[in-house]
């Protein structure tokens, strides 16, 4: 059995591998280190922090501060300069500490590394990793907890995956270092300590391919990240009333696979997705729109979302929870649309 | 630094000509209605695009601005793509589909004209920081204005590239107005070289008409980016001959005083008498870099309207790399 490591782990073990293999990439980014110039950590050749949720520990005393930079607090000033780093020649991997921060440094993924390509006819190439994390369930509040995948997924010019677990954490991490695009890749700051197993080797996990991880002949749900896991616990309960649930994780929300989407969706004729994105104009609307016009003849029942509520996210934790979609208000939902088959 | 000879006098005074004529020209062809879109012109800069680009090679990068023309034809980009592109047209130097704000030649070290005021400057310094990492005598340089000078990216950029030491050099064209807003009205600082100085950096504000003021500058801020030294502010001083964008009706220009001296100034003259004075250039060929210029830029305009549109199916290319 290969050996089990954590989501935090499995990332930072793609970091590393992808480091290892092509000196073009390099880190950037607020405290990936951390303790930048302090005179006793230098001369241990020690980080600090390894970024704030320790990702990268352990990256800087290996490839040294040259290609694991700390950056100043100035998001559009680095994440700007990732760009101008990749259209020169270098594969930067920038980490945004928290999606939340989109709004400093928009401009270089709406504007910048997402268009150079298009406006510079075929020119230009934009090889750029954003690492990021979304999500609540960290009692982190409003400013540090949104969910911004599906917002990133609407700019053209930009891939953006959410893995689910360690092995596809690391096998996507890979593939996006690899890639010549740009690359969001949005982590959920709740999921770091799940561990799972994890090939020790350098491997791909194919960007733009959904994954079947239940097999059903009578409800699909759509999920994106963490959101696998409430949907794998809703088919464990309707299995008990013999519905069969057919689970498909996203795991790239641009481009997004339609083909097995659509293809579920033939088959079982029921489509709930689960999205931890506000509600409007989100990733799973998108979903239910394209679905909606590919596969109408073939539905069986309304589309359904659920999604976080239109608010931002609340601090209390009771608040909080009710604010995620849960395994209850999927269960809710998944009951109108099975209802006859009860029968 | 190296010093102005009969060639590279030669080759500036062939550019900065081939810059108005490129602009003079786009001015009457846009008024005519034959361009679309938005078009801002740099005529009256032309001394800081060619002095500072003189110093540069293919290797080196630049970072553009709205105002880009100048700085393409500075940094080599071919003048026939380069009007093929304002047009539309497939043949441009983008295929069409970046136009006159995002002409871009990444092969020449043009990093882009840009739509967004302030874009350039950490694109500026991630080149840098790859000349820097590569370990590279290369520099860059981020050509822009005043106005760009109050936006974030200026410092967080200049900040970053401070502390780095990068090789890459803040050439600021200080055209008096950003848009139809004065520049003395939107900054704290009289000059924006002063600035360089919290940043623990140099800055020297020059005379931007002056051609060989801005070539001593910035060949000196180039020579100190090279060597490792780190990076530098330089603030020229001009104006525009035409308005913020074409169809400007420029009511904010100054019809008398100083302000209206500058304008008055050309800088073409000015360094064409300078060279002829110094026997960089003879009389007979000023003048004949002068009819090649204009010779080439009609080129330019012929083989643009010649040019055949993009296909439709364009539309859906070049947005990933497959």
């Amino acid at each position: 059995m290969a050996r089990r490591i954590t989501f935090m782990k499995a990332i930072n073990e793609g970091l590393d591998m992808a480091m290892e293999k092509d000196e073009r990439v390099i880190l950037l980014g607020e405290d990936i280190a951390g303790g930048a110039g302090v005179e006793h950590l230098e001369k241990e050749n020690e980080d600090a922090w390894g970024g704030v949720f320790g990702v990268t520990k352990g990256l800087m005393p290996k490839y040294g501060r040259e290609r694991v930079i700390d950056t100043p607090i100035s998001e559009m000033g680095y994440m700007g300069a990732s760009v101008g780093a990749a259209a020169t020649g270098l594969r930067p991997v920038p980490e945004l500490m928290f999606n939340d921060f989109i709004g400093f440094c928009l401009d270089t993924v709406l504007a910048q590394g997402s268009k150079m390509r298009y406006m510079f006819g075929g020119k230009a190439k934009i090889p750029m990793t954003i690492r990021t994390c979304h999500g609540a369930g960290a009692s982190a509040a409003a400013q540090h907890s949104g969910s911004y995948y599906g917002i990133l997924a609407s700019i053209p010019g930009i891939k953006v995956v959410v893995p689910s677990n360690p092995y596809d954490a690391k096998g996507l991490l890979i593939s996006a270092i690899e890639d010549d695009n740009v690359v969001v890749f949005s982590e959920d700051k709740t999921l770091y300590g799940i561990k799972d197993e994890v090939p020790e080797e350098y491997y791909k996990v194919e960007i733009g391919k959904a994954k079947i991880k239940r097999e059903g002949k009578d409800l699909t749900i759509v999920t994106i990240g963490k959101m696998l896991y409430v949907a794998l616990e809703v088919a464990d309960q309707l299995a008990k009333d013999g519905i069969e649930v057919e689970v498909i994780d996203l795991i790239t929300v641009a481009p997004w696979d339609q083909e097995t989407v659509i293809n579920s969706v033939k088959k079982t004729g029921r489509l709930i997705v689960i999205d931890e994105a506000n509600p409007h104009n989100n990733t799973a609307t998108d979903i239910a729109s394209v679905v909606g016009d590919q596969a109408f003849d073939y539905l069986d029942g309304p589309i359904k979302k659920v999604c976080a509520p239109n608010t931002p996210v609340p601090f209390a934790t009771n608040l909080e929870q009710l604010y995620l979609p849960s395994a209850e208000r999927v269960l809710e939902t998944a009951a109108e649309l099975i209802e006859d088959l009860k029968k | 630094m190296d010093k102005l000879t009969r060639e590279r006098a030669e080759w500036i005074y062939k550019k900065m000509n081939d810059i108005r004529n490129f602009e003079d020209e786009v001015h009457q062809i846009f008024s005519a209605g034959s361009i679309p879109g938005f078009v801002h012109l740099y005529a009256g800069e032309e001394a800081i695009a060619t002095g500072v680009c003189a110093h540069l090679t293919d290797n080196d990068y630049i970072t553009s601005t709205h105002r880009g023309h100048g700085h393409c034809i500075a940094k080599g980009c071919d003048l026939d793509k380069m009007m093929a592109e304002i047009y539309g047209k497939e043949t441009g130097l983008c295929k069409g589909k970046g136009g006159s704000m995002h002409i871009a030649d990444i092969d020449k070290g043009m990093l882009g004209a840009n739509g967004m005021v302030g874009g350039g400057f950490p694109i500026a310094i991630g080149a840098a920081l790859r000349n820097k990492y590569l370990k590279t005598d290369d520099v860059a340089v981020c050509f822009f204005g005043d106005g760009a000078a109050n936006e974030g990216t200026f410092h967080e950029s200049i900040n970053m590239a401070s502390i780095w030491k990068l090789p890459v050099v803040f050439v600021n064209e200080n055209n008096s107005f950003g848009e139809a807003t004065p520049q003395k009205y939107a900054s704290g600082s009289e000059h924006i070289a002063d600035r360089a100085s919290a940043y623990g950096i140099p800055g020297e504000t020059v005379d931007g008409k002056d051609l060989m003021a801005v070539y001593e500058a910035a060949g000196k801020a180039i020579d100190r980016a090279r060597k490792g030294e780190g990076p530098s502010i330089i603030e020229c001083v001009t104006y525009r001959n035409y308005g913020h964008f074409e169809g400007d009706e420029q009511k904010y220009k100054a019809k008398e005083g100083t302000e209206k001296e500058l304008a008055e100034r050309d800088c073409l003259k000015e360094f064409r008498k300078y060279a002829i004075s110094k026997k960089l250039l003879s009389a007979k060929k000023a003048d004949g870099i002068e009819e090649n210029s204009v010779k080439d830029i009609e080129h330019a305009i012929k083989f643009a309207e010649e040019s055949p549109i993009p296909k439709p199916e364009s539309l859906y290319e070049d947005v990933f790399v497959d």
